[in-house]
């Protein structure tokens, strides 16, 4: 058993660090306050290999796993909740294609999404609940050799940005009269397909949410990915294995902030004539910060090596993604507490990450679905 | 065109807060606290990587420095440079500005290259003396300029400008020459993944005070004629007077204190 990082992954982290040292942290709090998507930076993550790090050399990644990819969304999120949903999103895109496309289509689209020459994203959800994932009305229908789609998603992670989306659709029904979803790939600028309204969010902003709109869109047949009918399992197992892996890696940073804020602000702020940080009651939100984030990150840091061995860890993610979320929350509710009046100011990034983290709340799933997915695990495992 | 940076691992500015001095011996206590690539040195790592980068040839790194700063070293291999050394042993600890540029030089004569270019930083963010450039140009009799930017090699020579008080000065140097680099003069790249688990890949050297055969009185504490003097607490507290009465009166006793204490009003 070893809790520890491995040498190259220390060195990766410091990489990330010192490209968020200069990049991101300086501009962060400027893209929450305009809603500005740093897209330009791009090109730049696809260098560093930031993007794709997950992804096998051959297909112009880095080769490593989805700890290392963890550790850069960690390092990210710690400054910019934001940023680490466009690229976390990009990367859902990304693995739905690594883990089920065929060899042409990774060859084609993988290379331009490890260098961040294009952006990608995967869209399930739908107006009917994104928790009914079977539920949902948008229809694909075989003409010869095109698929025609119809129908609408929303609150979709790079909806207005995507080059290339990742799209589920009902493609027809199984003995039963259940519905069979199949992912399509879709290229922007297909006729019909587009973006829709797009949604003012309260946290993550920086990162664009929206409507993909499908009205009559036409592509080939071989726009498929993984087989016809199976888009449900391809789905869920990404949402539930690099999505909800990517929030509680979200929330690991927003954790970090947390504390090191805490902190900082505990050791410069002066009441009595003394830091607050001399007071029992202030060493006790820090102590607390501190616990949520070293929970939180070892539930999230087994779970990514537990992937990363080629095991299941879909339970694993949901108890990392659940408490990263919870822990963040209350993390930053407690940090703004600490800093009194300081909190609630914006020059502070305490209300941001109270912000961050109940946005994180529902995306990839809500802690209702994370507590049944758990509870399933629980029941069978315990029995 | 061979170039080899000189380097050092040093506890990280950001923590200074955290660091203390041993009153008996007079030296840091720098446990505890991580280290860092010294930031000036970064700066002179990513001028010879941008000097290669233009005139081919390799960039060696060198360190003195303990073994468990071996990844500060890798971070320069991540960086881009083709091959690292450590000088290191336990007959080095302890070392000043003297003995150190003494095994630096011992190390780069080991190497049995002859280095076009020798490049520092200016100084370390811990000792912060500037001596060890000056001090390894003058062991190995190449000749030398300090704080250095603008690094231009033409024809067999250096030209390099230098910042001072009244402006900027040029200089132009026959190769070989060591120079030290300004922190400022350039931005370190940053490091990509890739090239992290290249550097993880490369091996680097060691060198002991055996393979590079040194004079053991020149090495180390031992070595190091420098000798810590007194060490003194500065108060920094401010000394704050109420002066109370009407407001005219006030002004004259400002006045009057300013007067006294040498400011011309
Ligand atoms: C910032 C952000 C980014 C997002 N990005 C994407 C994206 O890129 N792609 C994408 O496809 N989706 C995305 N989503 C949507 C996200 O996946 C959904 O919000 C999520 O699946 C929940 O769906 P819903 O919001 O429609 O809630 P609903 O499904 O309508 O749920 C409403 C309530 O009912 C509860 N509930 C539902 N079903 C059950 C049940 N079986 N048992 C108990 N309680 C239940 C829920 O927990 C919740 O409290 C994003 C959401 C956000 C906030």
């Amino acid at each position: 058993m070893d809790f520890n990082f491995t040498e190259d992954q220390v060195m990766l982290r410091k990489a990330f660090a010192d490209f968020v040292a200069q990049e991101v942290a300086p501009k962060a709090a400027e893209w929450d306050a305009s809603d500005t998507c740093p897209v330009e930076l791009f090109p730049m993550m696809g260098e560093l290999g930031i993007l794709g790090v997950f992804v096998p050399e051959t297909y112009g990644g880095v080769g490593l796993g989805h700890v290392e990819r963890l550790i850069a969304l960690e390092e990210i999120a710690r400054h910019s909740a934001g940023l680490a949903m466009f690229v976390f999103t990009h990367q859902l895109g990304m693995a739905a294609l690594l883990e089920n496309g065929t060899e042409d289509q990774k060859k084609r689209y993988l290379p331009l999404l490890c260098a961040g020459e294009k952006i990608s994203g995967l869209a399930t959800t739908e107006p009917t609940g994104g928790s009914d994932l079977l539920g949902a009305n948008t229809t694909a229908v075989l003409e010869e050799d095109h698929w025609v789609l119809n129908g609408r998603k929303c609150f979709i992670t790079n909806s207005h940005l995507a080059d290339l989306a990742m799209v589920t659709a009902k493609s027809g029904e199984d003995e039963k009269g259940r519905n069979l979803l199949t992912i399509y790939l879709i290229e922007k600028g297909t006729e019909g397909f587009g973006p829709g309204r797009k949604e003012h969010k309260m946290g993550l902003r920086g990162s664009v949410t929206g409507e993909l709109v499908l009205n009559n869109v036409r592509i080939p047949k071989e726009s498929v990915i993984g087989a016809v009918g199976k888009g449900y399992g391809i789905a869920a197992k990404t949402i539930g294995e690099v999505g909800r892996a990517s929030m509680a890696a979200i929330c690991v940073g927003i954790l970090r902030g947390c504390v090191e804020e805490s902190v900082k602000f505990a050791n410069e702020r002066i009441v009595y004539g003394k830091p607050i940080a001399k007071l029992q009651p202030i060493q006790f939100h820090i102590a607390e910060n501190r616990l949520d984030y070293e929970a939180g990150k070892l539930l999230l840091y087994r779970a990514a090596k537990t992937k990363d061995e080629g095991k299941s860890a879909v339970a694993e993610f949901s108890m990392a993604k659940h408490f990263g979320t919870e822990a963040a929350s209350r993390a930053a509710k407690r940090t703004i507490e600490l800093m009194g009046a300081y909190g609630v100011i914006d020059e502070y990034p305490a209300g941001r990450f109270l912000r961050d983290a109940l946005t994180s709340i529902s995306s990839g799933g809500t802690s209702e679905i994370q507590r049944l997915i758990i509870a399933g695990d629980t029941l069978k495992t315990f029995a | 065109m061979n170039i080899i940076v000189c380097v050092k691992p040093v506890p990280d500015p950001e923590k200074y807060h955290l660091l203390k001095i041993d009153t008996k011996t007079k030296r840091l206590i720098r446990e505890g606290i991580p280290t860092i690539l010294n930031p000036c040195d970064r700066t002179a790592v990513e001028a010879a990587l941008q000097l290669k980068e233009t005139h081919g040839g390799k960039v060696v790194i060198l360190s003195m420095a303990p073994l468990f700063s071996q990844d500060r070293i890798r971070e320069a291999l991540a960086m881009g440079a083709d091959e690292a050394y450590i000088a290191c042993d336990a007959l080095f600890a302890g070392a000043d500005t003297f003995s150190t540029s003494y095994t630096l030089m011992k190390a780069i004569e080991a190497l049995g290259v002859r280095f076009d270019l020798i490049l520092t930083g200016t100084e370390s963010a811990d000792g912060a003396t500037a001596n060890v450039p000056t001090q390894l140009a003058e062991w190995l009799s190449y000749p030398h300029a300090t704080g250095v930017s603008d690094i231009e090699v033409r024809d067999g020579y250096a030209t390099v400008r230098k910042k001072i008080e009244q402006g900027r000065i040029g200089y132009r140097i026959k190769l070989p020459v060591l120079l030290s680099v300004e922190k400022n003069a350039y931005r370190p790249r940053l490091i990509s993944a890739m090239n992290v688990i290249g550097a993880g890949k490369k091996t680097i050297g060691i060198l002991t005070a055996e393979t590079l055969g040194v004079d053991e009185c020149r090495v180390g504490l031992k070595g190091s004629p420098t000798r810590a003097g007194e060490l003194i607490q500065l108060d920094l507290r401010r000394a704050g007077r109420e002066i109370s009465g009407e407001p005219e009166e006030i002004a004259r006793r400002i006045v009057d204190i300013a007067k006294k204490s040498g400011v011309n009003c």
